[in-house]
This record gives C-alpha cells, structure tokens and sequence, in this order.
C-alpha cells in the first residue's frame, strides 16, 4: 500500500531521515517508535505532502509523491502532534469546513459529522470554539479531522500524548476499530500502548531504521522478553 | 476550484468571528470620514475627489492589518500543516485567501457609499468620478490585498507581517512621488509609471484608462504568484 524508498531529509545541514526504506501493507497497523528528534514527525511531513524530500521516494498504491500528492491527500488522514487547528472556529465549523475540502456532499455532509462526532465523543462540544476545549477534546476534533471523508489510510503523530489515562483507553479503542478497515501508521511513546495495538513496528533512531519486525520477530531476534529493554538496546546513546 | 469557495467561506467567517473586522472597519470610518468631511464644506464643491485622493495612503495601513493573519497566524498555531496536507492546491488556497481579503475590503467601503448619496444631495454631483473611483478602489484594494498577503506568507508574526505589508503599500503609493524629486529626468517616466497613487488618480477622475488597469492586475498577478512561491518554498 505504502512503498518508502531510500526517504532522506536534510535540514540544512542537519540531515533528520537518513536513506529510509519501509513498506507499510494493506489494513496493517504499524507503530512507527523512536526517541524524540528520531525522524518520525519528518517521515510523516513528506508521506502527508507538507514537506518535500531530499532525495528517495514513496509510492502510495502506485501514485508517488512528486507527481500525483493531490490523489495521495485525496487518501491519507492526517493528524499532526498536538492537534494544530484554528481557534476561533465552533468545532462544527470545522468539521463541516474539512467535509467541504474533502469534496463530500452536502446530503453525506450531515451523516458523516454526526457519525464521526459520535465515534470521537465530540457531542456534547460540537458547538463550542474550539480554542474552549480541553488538550483531550481537542486532539478528538484531530482525529476527527483525520477521520472525515473515509480515507483509506491514517497518518496519526502520537495521538494519545497529553491524553489521561480513560482518554488513552479511548483513543486506542477507536484506533482498534477502525484499523479493521484502515491501513494506520502511527507513533507513540508508550510501549505498551503500541504492544497492545500494532501489527509491525519500525523503530527509527537518529534518522536510521534500526529495526522492522513484529514484536514477536524482535523478542525473538534480540532474545529479550520486555519491549522496553528491546527499545532501549535498540536506540541507546540517543 | 470549488475548493477556492470554500476557503473563501472559512476565512471570510473568521474575519467577523475575532473583533478585528469590526475595529477595522471602525477605525477606517472614522480616519476616511474625518479627513473628508473635516474640509469638505470649506471647499464649497459637490465632488469626492478628496476623498478618493486620501483612499491609497489609508488603505496602505488598513489593508495590511485586513491581511496579516491570513498566513501568519495559521503558521503560527500550526494549523498551516493541516490545511497543507488536506487534498486542496496551493492556488486555492492564495486565491481563496485573497478573494476573502478583497471582499472585506469592498464591505469596509461599502458604508462610504453614503458619502456619494450625501453629496448628490448638497449638490449637482456627477456620478462618472464616483463610479470610476470606487472601481479604482476595489483593484487597488485588490493589489494591496495580494501585497498584504504575501508579507503574511513570510513570517509567522502578525506584526511583522503587518510592517513589510505596509512598508510596501506605502512605497508604491508615497515614496515614489518624494522619489521625483530626487532623480534624473529620463527616469522620472518609469518611476511615475510605478505609482499605485497616480494611476489610482486616473481612474479616480473617471478615465478608464487600460494602462491604469493593467498595473493593477500585473502587481496582483504578480504578489499573488510570489506568494505561491513563498509557499512551495517553505517545503
């Protein structure tokens, strides 16, 4: 579904992904981990179209990102860290604003809002600013956002961060259940969190994959039970 | 394309959500109608021509203020990087943004229609300076918005944005008339051809001039493609 080839990024002289190459599968669930300034935020910068490579490339189901982003948007949902959406907007507005973008019509306009509203828990702030809401609600309208017009794959950066613990238990949930259908990537730093949910997982440190295998896989390759010591052997000196 | 409406539909809603549209407009009410109405009896004359001689140096500090946030704020919380990555094009998004500015600009003059009513009355008005004068006012509205926004595009500092924004309208309106003075005469023609202020005057006298309009659409062309430029740089 998703093809990374040799993906590098250069900062100035900084380089902050380093010749990158991953393959994400159809209705995978991949946990992309690494510590902060890793590369992860980057990766998800150019896959969503926000920022242009180095050098490599990535195909999403046969278009690549030089020629056809518009078709590759028409099909990712995004959700940047710490959700970044415009205050003075009622969350309504802004969901009805992300429908229009994402071209559905006005007869689906109402269903889908109403459906993802409930899916996120947004009823009882659907008509409240969203500067109003609280880190937990807030980050619900992103991924609410992601959400809107079906795309067949979400990009989701640390999703439960700045979450408490019920809102974390939520958020994995509606990650578990739309990942039936979905092809995920996405980052987090609790471990058990992605143990819990994710198919595969990239490990990425200073801007190098260092690992890419199902937590089985690497117990078993590193002869290591617990992911946190696997996680740590894998990115020290970071 | 239908992209652009609802661009347009979002930031044109914005500017009323937050109070910046109404003390826009206000302050631009109240320093217009002042500087007019405070000699328009003495002149003893039914026209608008001081009015539309005072419109480019106003609006070189009003419109930029309209402008600022367009790009500034949205890079600065951050939700530039969601509107980047949902399926909409660079191009809907400026002229979205920009249609947006332009349309508040006509609003904001709309209320000086007034003026025209008010003086028809006094007087034996003729509306071809009139009419002339407010087409003039919307295509310089219109370049000034396109400056406006691409000083918005440059910094994540409304404030910043707004002083670049406003240190160029106020070049192509003042500066180069004091620049007059200062240089040889064989450059006098190009520099006087740069004056947003006199090609602004032409159509004010109710002259419609090609020449006059073409500057105003090629600095428009011109600001909004850089902007674009601006844009696809920041990748």
């Amino acid at each position: 579904m998703i093809k990374i080839r040799n993906l590098t990024k250069y900062y100035g002289d900084l380089c902050a992904v380093d010749d990158v190459s991953f393959d994400i599968k159809k209705g995978e669930i991949l946990a992309l981990l690494g510590p902060n300034g890793a590369g992860k935020t980057t990766i998800y910068r150019i896959l969503t179209g926000y920022l242009k490579p180095t050098s490599g490339n990535i195909e999403v189901m046969d278009y690549n990102i030089y020629e056809h982003m518009m078709k590759i948007k028409n099909k990712i949902g995004y959700l940047p860290e710490a959700a970044p959406i415009y205050r003075d907007m009622l969350v309504f507005d802004y969901l009805d604003f992300v429908a229009d973008i994402r071209g559905i019509s006005t007869e689906k306009k109402m269903k889908q809002i109403r459906e993802l509203s409930e899916l996120c828990g947004l009823d009882e702030v659907i008509h409240m600013t969203i500067d109003e809401l609280s880190k937990g609600y807030k980050q619900r309208v992103g991924i609410a956002h992601a959400l809107m017009g079906d795309p067949d794959i979400l990009v989701l950066d640390e999703p439960t961060v700045g979450l408490d613990p019920n809102q974390i238990v939520e958020t994995r949930d509606i990650i578990k259940r739309i990942g039936k259908t979905k092809t995920i990537i996405y980052s987090t730093h609790i471990l058990s969190e992605a143990e819990a949910t994710c198919d595969r997982i990239v490990v990425i440190n200073r801007g190098k994959k260092v690992a890419d295998d199902t937590l089985k896989g690497l117990q078993d390759a590193m002869n290591e039970k617990s992911f946190e010591n696997i996680f740590m052997k894998l990115t020290r000196g970071n | 394309m239908k992209n652009i409406r609802h661009i347009f539909r979002k930031e044109f809603k914005s500017y009323f959500i937050s109070p910046i549209a109404y003390i826009v407009i206000s302050v631009f009410l109240i320093i217009i109608g002042w500087l007019f109405f405070s000699t328009f009896f003495l002149e003893k004359q039914a026209n608008l021509t001081k009015f539309f001689s005072l419109l480019p140096v106003t609006f070189a500090f009003i419109i930029p203020a309209v402008t600022m946030r367009l790009f500034s704020e949205e890079i600065n919380i951050g939700s530039y990087e969601l509107l980047i990555t949902l399926p909409v094009s660079f191009r809907d998004i400026i002229l979205g943004k920009f249609l947006a500015a332009v349309a508040f600009v006509a609003l904001m003059l709309s209320p000086t229609l007034v003026y025209a009513l008010s003086t028809s009355f006094l007087g034996d008005l003729d509306w071809g300076p009139v009419i002339g004068g407010y087409l003039g006012a919307i295509l310089l509205g219109a370049s000034f918005s396109s400056i406006g926004l691409l000083a918005s595009s440059f910094t994540r500092n409304q404030v910043v944005a707004f002083i670049i924004g406003m240190a160029i309208c106020f070049s192509l309106t003042l500066l180069v008339d004091f620049v007059l003075f200062f240089i040889p005469n064989f450059m006098v023609d190009f520099f006087q051809f740069l004056s947003a202020n006199l090609h602004f005057q032409n159509i004010a006298k109710g002259v419609i001039d090609l020449r006059d309009i073409m500057y105003f659409v090629s600095i428009t062309f011109i600001a909004l493609y850089t902007t674009h430029l601006v844009i696809e740089e920041k990748k």
